[in-house]
């Protein structure tokens, strides 16, 4: 477990927090541009100075009282949101700066490993002007993970770049999500990244943290603002359980039942993640036969909120799992929707993440 | 023509002297430049002030406060006997601290300028990968600010060969210890011997003309930022 608490005053914002970060897998810290996202990170990396801090990664006190672990001795990697390369050096220098500096007892990772992972290989003679946006990204992050950091902080490590570069260093980012075994510390506020990478969520919001918790439940919750809007959506842990070749379909199972997507060319058993627009979702009372939609379940509603004057956001639990829809307000008086009624959710169309 | 022996001697100390000058304002400057370009002191100001102050100050000016200080009932050549040495002025170290003082802002400000312009990001990440404030300091912070120190070297060294009032006033003119190039110029042109001063003042004016070209040529290929 990752705790953290931080109180830091600036002439514009106070960033007052506490939190606790599970110690496996990527953790997003989630909020607008200005929330303090980037100042609780640095915090916690200790380049930012704060006075009122506690902070405990796994066993290691790095920040309490007077107590400041300085911030080169602590086992962290940092990506800045620039690439930030160092200039005087080629990317193989850059990659062994870090690596030099840890104990050879303490390397974990291998340099070799590090730039494998990020498709870098080819590029380590060059000088870092030489280099494109996004692979100047991939030699940061490596350089980051090359020092086997015992947690990795991210900042925003994609939001400098344009889509096709997003694009190109998406999965290697996916693949760090399924290959380390260290927590990542993610900020963002592109609901995008935070949807393929995170599987927890930290919303801040003017320096306090609104809400926290895995990112399944995060997305629906309805008294958050993430669970409203056009853009409002559910995260379903599933595993490819089957093709259909005849109809080149793929099936996914999850906990409250099988999902029919296009299909996608992954391995049966291997975790996906499906993504559920709360626009797509209808609700009907009877199990629909005569239907051309292929994804219906059996849900209990579980709460309401009003949306707007004509609309309602409506959370449901199918088989435990928690998802959204968003229905007219006369439908719902319609179907006499309230907590506890068990009806049938039909997804008229859901995405595949993986 | 052929140098003469005292202006063989004289291009030695004035070698000599830019040499040992530019050495100590390197050692001196590069802490110091260091710190003002990190610093957040509200009166850094003054300390600038005070460090461009050659930059406007007759080198007379500056040299007639240095021989009362030097001599041997200012503070710092009263100093010097009070521990059994000589008083420092007419003396060759005088001459060095008269020109660490008039070549200071050529030094200082170039450093000052590279090291400010490498910003806090490159330390940052140093930090984060490992490196002790120190090691920061010498394998990030120098390295990104060579093309500063190319500068300032080469600005501090021909700044002192070019010294002539301040040399004038606490070296005073003794051959074969603080007699100079520039005042031997001065000399010859006084005594009407031109084909001397021609002599000295061309190889001045292209070795000045070589250091400069030289600065700004590597300067260009050290860029780290291609265009």
């Amino acid at each position: 477990m990752i705790e953290a608490r931080f109180k830091i005053e600036r002439d514009d914002f106070v960033l007052d927090v506490d939190l606790n970060i599970p110690d496996k897998g990527v953790t997003a810290i989630f909020g607008p541009s200005g929330c303090g996202k980037t100042t609780l990170l640095r915090a916690m990396a200790g380049l930012e100075c704060c006075r009122d801090g506690y902070l405990k990664i796994g066993d290691q006190l790095w920040q309490n009282g007077k107590q400041f672990v300085a911030p080169h001795k602590r086992p962290l990697g940092y990506v800045f949101q620039e690439a930030s390369l160092f200039a005087h050096l080629t990317v193989q220098g850059n990659l062994e700066y870090g690596v030099r500096r840890v104990p050879a007892n303490q390397r974990k990772v291998s340099i070799d490993s590090a730039i494998e992972l990020l498709g870098i290989g080819h590029l380590l003679q060059r000088r870092t002007g030489q280099l494109s946006g996004g692979e100047q990204h991939r030699v940061a992050i490596a350089r980051a993970l090359a020092v086997s950091p015992q947690i990795l902080l991210m900042d925003e490590p994609l939001a400098a770049l344009d889509l096709a570069r997003k694009r190109e260093i998406m999965p290697y980012l996916e693949s760090l999500h399924d290959e380390l075994d260290i927590p990542v510390v993610y900020v963002s506020h592109s609901p995008d990244e935070v949807a393929r990478l995170a599987d927890h969520l930290v919303l801040l919001e003017a320096g306090q943290i609104k809400g926290a918790g895995p990112i399944g439940e995060m997305l629906t919750r309805l008294d958050l603002p993430l669970a409203h809007g056009d853009d409002a959506e559910a995260l379903i842990e599933a595993v490819v359980a089957e093709h259909d070749d005849e109809f080149n379909l793929t099936y996914v199972d999850f906990a409250g039942g099988r999902f029919t997507v296009t299909h996608k060319d992954l391995p049966v058993g291997r975790s996906v993640r499906v993504r559920v627009a709360a626009r797509d979702v209808s609700l009907t009372l009877a199990h629909q036969s005569g239907t051309s939609i292929l994804n219906i379940f059996p849900a209990t509603v579980e709460a309401l909120i009003p949306e707007g004057e004509s609309q309602v956001m409506v959370r449901l639990q199918v088989g435990g799992v928690p998802m959204l829809t968003r229905v007219t307000r006369k439908s719902a008086a319609l179907l006499e929707l309230q907590p506890g009624k068990s009806l049938y959710a039909q997804a008229k169309s859901v995405a595949l993440l993986s | 023509m052929m140098l003469t022996d005292s202006d063989l001697t004289a291009l030695i100390i004035t070698l000599k002297l830019a040499m040992v000058s530019t050495l100590i304002l390197l050692l001196l400057g590069t802490p110091l430049a260091w710190w003002m370009s990190r610093t957040r002191w509200r009166y850094k100001f003054i300390l600038e002030a005070v460090i461009a102050l050659p930059l406007v100050l007759p080198p007379t000016v500056l040299g007639f406060y240095l021989l009362i200080a030097l001599g041997p009932n200012g503070p710092i050549g009263g100093l010097m006997q009070w521990f059994g040495g000589q008083p420092l002025a007419f003396t060759f170290t005088g001459l060095v601290i008269g020109s660490v003082f008039y070549s200071m802002p050529f030094v200082i400000q170039p450093l000052q300028g590279a090291f400010a312009a490498i910003g806090p990001r490159p330390l940052e990440v140093a930090a984060t990968l490992r490196a002790s404030p120190l090691d920061r300091f010498f394998t990030v912070a120098i390295p990104l600010a060579r093309s500063g120190f190319l500068t300032a070297a080469v600005l501090g060294f021909a700044h002192t060969l070019g010294e002539f009032g301040v040399v004038l006033m606490i070296g005073g003119n003794i051959p074969g210890e603080t007699q100079v190039l520039s005042i031997s110029i001065y000399d010859h042109v006084e005594a009407l011997e031109y084909g001397h001063a021609h002599l000295l003042s061309g190889g001045l004016l292209l070795l000045s003309f070589i250091m400069l070209i030289t600065v700004y040529a590597l300067n260009r290929r050290f860029s780290l930022v291609r265009p």
